[in-house]
C-alpha cells in the first residue's frame, strides 16, 4: 500500500462521522430555511390548506341538512356522509398541501429565477435536496390534515367526530401519504415546464382527487366493477381508505395490509421518478 | 494545486450535437486570480459548471486541492464559491438571511452563522440593506450579495461566470476591487469573462478559449508579448474589390507584418504604427477610404490574432 493510499483510507476512515454530521446539519439548514419561509406566510399557508375542507364542510354538512325537503346527496350517504367525508377531506388537505408546498414553488425556483440553486450546491448529495423539499411539505401535509379534524367537529350540523382505535396506524397512514403527496407534488414540479402547471391542475390533479374515492369508499363502487379496478392505480385511492381505516375504521374499507403496501408502492415509484426529475433538472 | 483540469470535454447530445468543451487542460494555483477568456459559446460556462460539480463532463477529470468533482461533488462542494452568470439570490429571503442560511447549509451554528453574515454585510457594505429583499436591489448590489454568499463558508476557490455581465461601469469597477480584495484572504479565484479589459485588468494568467479549446494561457503580458505585440490598423474602404492590390503594397512598408483584405476593406498588423500610418493611409486613399481604427497590442489583438475573429463577433 502506497503512502498516499494510507492517507487516503485514513481520511475515509475518520471521515465517515465527519460526513454523517456534515450532512445532517446542511439538511436542518435546508429545513430551518423553509420553516423560515413558511413561517412569513402562515395566513396564507392556512387559507391554503383550511379553504377547501371548511367550504365543503359548510355546504354538505351544514347547509344541506337543513335544506327544506332534505338533500338527496346528502341522503344518499345518510347518517354517515358525515364520516365518509372526513377521511376523504383529509387526504384531499394532504393531496393539495404536498403540490402547493412543492411542485407550485419548484417550478419557480427551477424557473428564470433559478433560486434552488445556492441549496443544491449545499455539502450534500443532490438527491438529498429533493428528499428535504418532500419531507418539509409532508410536515406541512399533515398539519393541513390534522385541521380538517377539528372543523368536522365544529362545522356540521351533526358533528362528525374521529373513532380512532389504532393511534399507530394512523401516525403511519398520515406520514406514508403526507411523504407520498410531497413526492407527487416533486415528480409533477420538476417534470412539468412552469408555463404547464395550471393545465396539470386540470387534467391531473383534479381529476385523481375526484376518483380518489375521497368522497365515497373505494367498497362503494362494487356495482361499477371496471371503475372499481381502475382506480387501483390511483395512489390517492389508498390515501383515502387508509385515513377511512385509522379515522373512522366504522365506514367500509379496504385491508389495512393492502392500503400499506400499495402506499409503500406509490411512495417508492413516484419518489424514485421525482427525484430522477430533480436530478435531471438541476445537473445537465 | 488548488483546480486542476485534464483532459477534459463536455459532449452535449441532442438533436444537435454540440462539443462544448474539447479536451481543455488548466491548472490554477493557490492564490492566483485566473481570467477564462472567450467569445459566446466558447465553452467558458460549461467549464466552470463542470468545476462546480453542476454539469457531468463527458471525460477528464477536474479535482479541487485534490478532491474529485465527480466523485466527490458534495465535499467539493466545501471548497468552491460560485456565483453564477444569473442572478440566484433566494427570492423569499432578505439579504440577511441569503447569507445567514447559507452558512446553516455549510454547517454553521446559529451563533457563526449570525456573526459571519454580520461581517460579510459590513466587509461588502452592505449592512443597510440586510432586511431588503433580492427583488429591491440593482444589479450592482445583488453581484455583491452574491459574492459575499459565495465566499461566506470560506471556500478555497471562488468561481466567478461573467460577473460583470449586466452591470454599469461604476457597479463593475467595485465589483474588480471586491474581487482583488479576495486576493488578500487567500482565495483562488476563477472568473469567466469576453471583456478583455476585464480579464486584463484582473487575472495574474489568463486563457483564451474557443469553441470549447484553450488556445494560449499566460500572463496578459506574456500573451501580448508572444501573440500580439502589434498594433492592429483596420481600414474601411468603399471599393473592397481593389483592397487585395493595397494589400500587396501595404506588406512591402517598413514595420508591416501582415496585410489582409477583410468584408469592409483591409486589417494590417504592424509592430509600430506611427510612421506607417501615412503611407498606409495614402495607399489605400483611392479605394476610398471612410473610416480607419487603430488598436494597440492588448488581448483584443492577441484574439484576432489566434482565432482571426473578433471577439464580440
Ligand atoms: N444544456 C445544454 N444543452 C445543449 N447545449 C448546450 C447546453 N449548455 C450549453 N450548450 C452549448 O455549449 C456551447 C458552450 O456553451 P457555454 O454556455 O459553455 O458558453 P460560454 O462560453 O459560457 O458562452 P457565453 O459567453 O454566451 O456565456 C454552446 O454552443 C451552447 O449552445
Ligand atoms: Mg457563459
Amino acid at each position: 500500500m502506497s503512502n498516499n493510499e494510507r492517507a487516503g483510507l485514513e481520511r475515509n476512515q475518520g471521515g465517515l462521522d465527519h460526513k454523517r454530521t456534515m450532512f445532517l446539519k446542511a439538511f436542518w439548514g435546508l429545513y430551518l430555511r423553509d420553516l423560515r419561509v413558511l413561517s412569513r406566510e402562515v395566513m396564507p399557508f392556512l387559507l391554503r390548506v383550511g379553504m377547501q375542507p371548511l367550504l365543503f364542510l359548510f355546504v354538505f354538512t351544514f347547509i344541506m341538512p337543513r335544506m327544506s325537503g332534505g338533500n338527496p346527496m346528502a341522503a344518499a350517504g345518510g347518517a354517515t356522509f358525515g364520516a365518509v367525508l372526513l377521511p376523504g377531506l383529509m387526504a384531499v388537505a394532504i393531496m393539495f398541501s404536498g403540490i402547493a408546498a412543492v411542485a407550485l414553488p419548484l417550478s419557480t425556483e427551477f424557473g428564470i429565477t433559478r433560486e434552488i440553486d445556492d441549496r443544491v450546491m449545499c455539502p450534500v448529495p443532490v438527491w438529498a435536496v429533493a428528499v428535504e423539499k418532500i419531507s418539509f411539505s409532508a410536515l406541512q401535509s399533515i398539519v393541513a390534515a390534522l385541521l380538517v379534524i377539528p372543523m368536522a367537529i365544529w362545522i356540521p350540523a351533526t358533528p362528525v367526530y374521529p373513532h380512532i382505535q389504532n393511534w399507530l396506524l394512523l401516525a403511519l397512514v398520515l406520514v406514508m401519504s403526507s411523504l407520498l403527496a410531497g413526492a407527487l407534488g416533486l415528480a409533477i414540479g420538476s417534470i412539468v415546464p412552469p408555463k404547464n402547471i395550471g393545465l396539470i391542475f386540470s387534467i391531473i390533479v383534479v381529476p385523481i382527487t375526484f376518483l380518489g374515492c375521497v368522497y365515497y369508499p373505494w367498497a362503494g363502487l362494487s356495482r361499477i366493477p371496471w371503475l372499481q379496478i381502475a382506480v387501483l392505480f390511483n395512489p390517492i385511492v389508498y390515501i383515502s381508505e387508509g385515513l377511512r381505516a385509522a379515522v373512522t375504521p366504522g365506514v367500509e374499507h379496504m385491508p389495512v395490509w393492502a392500503i400499506l403496501l400499495a402506499l409503500t408502492f406509490f411512495l417508492v415509484l413516484l419518489g424514485r421518478f421525482g427525484i430522477r426529475g430533480f436530478l435531471k433538472r438541476v445537473i445537465s | 494545486m488548488i483546480v486542476e483540469i485534464k483532459a477534459l470535454t463536455k459532449v452535449y447530445e441532442g438533436k444537435q450535437r454540440v462539443v462544448a468543451v474539447d479536451g481543455i487542460d488548466l491548472e490554477v494555483q493557490q492564490g492566483e486570480i485566473f481570467g477564462l477568456l472567450g467569445p459566446n459559446g466558447a465553452g467558458k460556462t460549461t467549464t466552470i459548471g463542470i468545476c462546480t460539480t453542476r454539469t457531468l463532463p463527458t471525460s477528464g477529470t477536474v479535482r479541487i486541492a485534490g478532491i474529485d468533482v465527480v466523485g466527490h461533488a458534495a465535499e467539493a462542494r466545501k471548497l468552491i464559491g460560485v456565483v453564477p452568470q444569473y442572478n440566484t439570490l433566494d427570492r423569499s429571503l432578505t439579504i440577511f438571511e441569503n447569507l445567514y442560511f447559507h452558512c446553516r447549509y455549510f454547517g454553521f451554528s446559529h451563533g457563526q452563522a449570525k456573526e459571519r453574515s454580520e461581517g460579510l454585510l459590513a466587509q461588502f457594505l452592505l449592512t443597510e440593506r440586510k432586511d431588503a429583499t433580492p427583488s429591491q436591489l440593482s444589479g450592482g448590489l445583488a453581484q455583491r450579495v452574491q459574492i459575499a454568499r459565495a465566499i461566506a463558508h470560506r471556500p478555497l476557490v471562488l468561481f466567478l461566470d461573467e460577473p460583470s455581465a449586466g452591470l454599469d461601469p461604476q457597479s463593475r469597477i467595485a465589483m474588480w476591487s471586491a474581487v482583488q480584495e479576495l486576493r488578500k484572504e487567500g482565495i483562488t479565484v476563477v472568473l469567466t469573462t469576453h471583456y478583455m479589459e476585464e480579464a486584463d485588468e484582473l487575472s495574474d494568467r489568463v486563457g483564451i478559449v474557443d469553441h470549447g479549446r484553450m488556445l494560449a494561457l499566460g500572463s496578459p503580458q506574456k500573451l501580448k508579448d508572444t501573440f500580439g505585440a502589434e498594433t492592429m490598423i483596420d481600414l474601411k474602404l468603399r471599393h473592397v474589390e481593389g483592397a487585395e492590390t493595397v494589400a500587396v503594397e501595404v506588406r512591402g512598408l517598413d514595420g508591416v507584418k501582415s496585410a489582409e483584405p477583410t468584408a469592409e476593406g483591409l486589417r494590417v498588423f504592424a509592430t509600430n504604427a506611427d510612421g506607417l500610418l501615412p503611407a498606409v493611409i495614402q495607399a489605400s486613399v483611392r479605394l476610398g477610404l471612410r473610416d480607419i481604427a487603430i488598436t494597440e497590442p492588448s488581448l483584443e489583438t492577441v484574439f484576432i490574432h489566434l482565432t482571426g475573429r473578433d471577439l464580440r463577433e
